[in-house]
């Protein structure tokens, strides 16, 4: 097997066998969404009006939670200097460890999102560019929170300190996203908006690996 | 560059340009209030609230304008390992931070008369207000950390991969149809607004880039001092 | 096989400067004993030697060329042993070795366990491991992952004398090969190889002036 998959391969194992985490990230999920029609009111109109914001709001949140688990134990148990000390480049790590992130929480999360949907009275003309523009997304959250749970290794308050450098470079994926569900409820097509979606995925892609492999070596040091 | 990386060659020259910083900007906001509140002349539309924009606009460039060279300084500091840069970048935090707040305040204070709103989603505001968070993302970030240099370092690489929203928000307007009016003084056909007003905006301008200087000047002296202090105190205890 | 040297070497670790101006030479089949009291960089001084910190001062070579110029290389031919373990609780004692075979490019975590008297316990879980295992485990790499030149930072910390004897045995097996090792080690008599005094390198803060803040 190549060290590529070997890794993605090691963090999938791990996170099966520790599963409480996955499970956890989905009840989170679905407990944000249920409080929203509870904070603001069931009429179903307003619920409908809000869902697709709702949805990606809560799948991010849910996603914050798990990232800075992502290097905080290979930082503790001394895996993370075995990893840099590895042949394989840092850069294709972290693009491998984002994966497996992937594959263990962004992926439940598009998995659970129709149940929410219908908790928020979303019509169902919507599901579908919904799943799609998550699926576009939430590898970009990965990424991103890749290269925040690099960063913050390390320090004090890292739980906190991570949500407040990742979320602020998310926006963007989050207003096309909504607006990809709205303006797909409304008629209009999301095309232009799942473009948007998959340049920012290829752009984190190329750009994040670059700066999560530079804090990680500074983690290591 | 390389020249400035040591501390005490450094320190010597901004001691003597502090003074020539505090002067250019002192004279240039009073001349430039001068000619802003008193001889440029009030809109036809808005009347006197126009003035706003003498401190908004340029509060706006210098918001751009510190993120720039946050991330320009930390690029040197991490390419070249150069502490000194990552001293520059740690003053220049909290001014951007503040010239952004200054913008956007003033911006909801001028929006209310011009277009009814103190506040609207468009991409200007949104991108203006990430530069907000990214700037005390990077402050948090900084100063999370026992060992220093770790957190100078690791703030450094978020500046850069922050610089990535300097573009968007110089293009938003551009890009976007925004309630935000376009571009006006920063064109490739040269400047669309009359000299009447474009004299007292470029006096503010170099006003708070002069005050930048000055106060970035003063944290880094203020800085060094400090290390230095630390260092005499720990030499202290061994000897 | 191979001349590992270092000139004019300087570090920090945190903001504390460790050490300055070091010397050292390791050659093929050679055993570079790293000596000195707790804070005098013998940490520090491998990490340098890894690659995971940066050299502020001098140079380090293999076969006079500079490691700088080929950290890829470097990377490939070296083990890393450090404090801490590396051992994943929740994978079994054989899939933590197997893992760290592949990652390195290939390796025998079979051979590696069975050198170490761990084969009986290869498919338990690694967090029913007592200490001794677990620095075993971590030793088990040495002898599953061929590599030139090891550096290792206490390495017969928890053991007991039977698996101290089997590491020194490793090490003798690895020298005779033209394998080298580098090493800082408490109590462990030096006799048999160079001994690098690190106290006289100790340098501070102060010593290094202008560049580090």
């Amino acid at each position: 097997m190549s060290p590529l998959f070997a890794l993605i391969a090691r963090d999938i194992r791990l996170a099966v066998r520790q599963g409480a985490d996955s499970m956890m990230v989905i009840v989170f999920f679905v407990l944000v969404v249920v409080l929203f029609p509870l904070g603001i009111g069931p009429e179903p109109a307003i619920l409908a009006r809000v869902a697709a914001g709702v949805i990606w709001v809560a799948a991010l949140l849910a996603a914050m939670l798990s990232m800075d688990r992502l290097y905080q134990s290979d930082h503790e148990d001394g895996s993370l200097e075995l990893l840099v000390l590895s042949p394989l480049p840092l850069e294709l790590q972290f693009l491998a460890k984002a994966a497996a992130h992937w594959l263990t929480t962004g992926l439940p999360l598009i998995i659970a999102a129709p149940l929410l949907g219908v908790f928020l009275n979303m019509r169902a003309e919507g599901f579908g560019v919904l799943l799609a523009a998550l699926a576009l997304g939430t590898p970009s959250l990965s990424l991103i929170g890749g290269v925040g749970a690099a960063l913050s290794l390390g320090a004090r308050r890292s739980g906190v300190l991570l949500s407040l450098l990742v979320l602020p470079l998310f926006i963007p994926v989050l207003i096309f996203g909504v607006s990809a569900v709205d303006a797909s409820l409304t008629g209009l097509g999301a095309k232009a908006q799942l473009l948007i979606l998959g340049g920012l995925l290829l752009g984190a892609a190329a750009l994040t690996p670059w700066a999560g492999a530079a804090a990680l070596r500074q983690a290591a040091e | 560059m390389h020249r400035f990386a040591n501390p005490t060659r450094f320190l010597k020259l901004i001691s003597a340009l502090q003074p020539w910083a505090m002067g250019v900007s002192v004279l240039c906001l009073a001349a430039g209030l001068y000619f802003a509140l008193i001889v440029s002349p009030a809109d036809y539309q808005q009347s006197e609230t126009v003035r706003i924009m003498y401190v908004h606009v340029p509060a706006s460039w210098m918001a751009m304008f510190c993120y720039s060279a946050m991330a320009g300084a930390s690029a040197v500091g991490l390419i070249w390992r150069h502490l000194t840069a990552f001293v520059v970048a740690r003053a220049t935090a909290p001014i951007g931070a503040a010239f952004t707040f200054l913008a956007l305040a003033t911006g909801s204070l001028w929006g209310k008369p011009m277009w009814g709103t103190w506040w609207v989603w468009d991409a200007r505001l949104t991108s203006v207000l990430i530069l907000l968070f990214l700037y005390l993302g990077y402050m948090a970030l900084e100063g999370a950390f026992d060992d220093r240099s770790r957190g100078a370092r690791a703030a450094a690489i978020l500046a850069i991969v922050g610089a990535v929203n300097v573009p968007i928000i110089k293009f938003s307007v551009d890009w976007w149809n925004t309630l935000h009016q376009p571009a006006s003084v920063v064109k490739i056909d040269g400047p669309a607004i009359h000299s009447s007003m474009l004299t007292p905006l470029l006096l503010m301008a170099m006003g708070y880039t002069a005050f930048y200087f000055w106060v970035m000047f003063v944290r880094v002296r203020a800085e060094f001092n400090d290390a230095r202090i630390q260092a005499l105190r720990l030499r202290q205890t061994e000897a | 096989m191979g001349q590992f040297s270092g000139s004019g070497l300087g570090s920090y670790r945190g903001q504390r400067m460790v050490f300055r101006g070091l010397d050292f030479a390791v050659g093929g089949g050679d055993l570079l004993h790293l000596v000195g009291p707790n804070g005098s960089g013998k940490s520090t001084l491998l990490r340098v030697m890894a690659g995971l910190l940066p050299v502020i001062e001098g140079q380090i070579s293999w076969d006079g060329a500079p490691v700088a110029q080929d950290r890829d290389g470097h990377r490939a031919r070296l083990i890393y042993l450090g404090h801490a373990d590396a051992i994943k609780g929740a994978l079994s004692v054989f899939e933590n070795l197997a893992f760290w075979c592949t990652m390195a490019g290939g390796g025998d975590a079979a051979a590696g366990l069975a050198r170490f008297n761990l084969a009986p316990l290869a498919d338990l879980p690694a967090r029913f491991l007592s200490a001794g295992q677990r620095r075993r485990l971590n030793l088990a790499r040495l002898a599953a992952i061929p590599a030139a030149l090891w550096l290792l930072d206490e390495p017969a910390a928890s053991l007991d004398t039977a698996s101290e004897q089997v590491l020194e045995d490793e090490i003798t097996r690895h020298r005779a090969a033209g394998g080298l090792v580098v090493m800082a080690s408490h109590g462990r008599d030096p006799s048999d190889g160079t001994v690098l005094e690190l106290d006289q390198y100790a340098a501070n803060m102060a010593d290094f002036g202008d560049a580090v803040l």
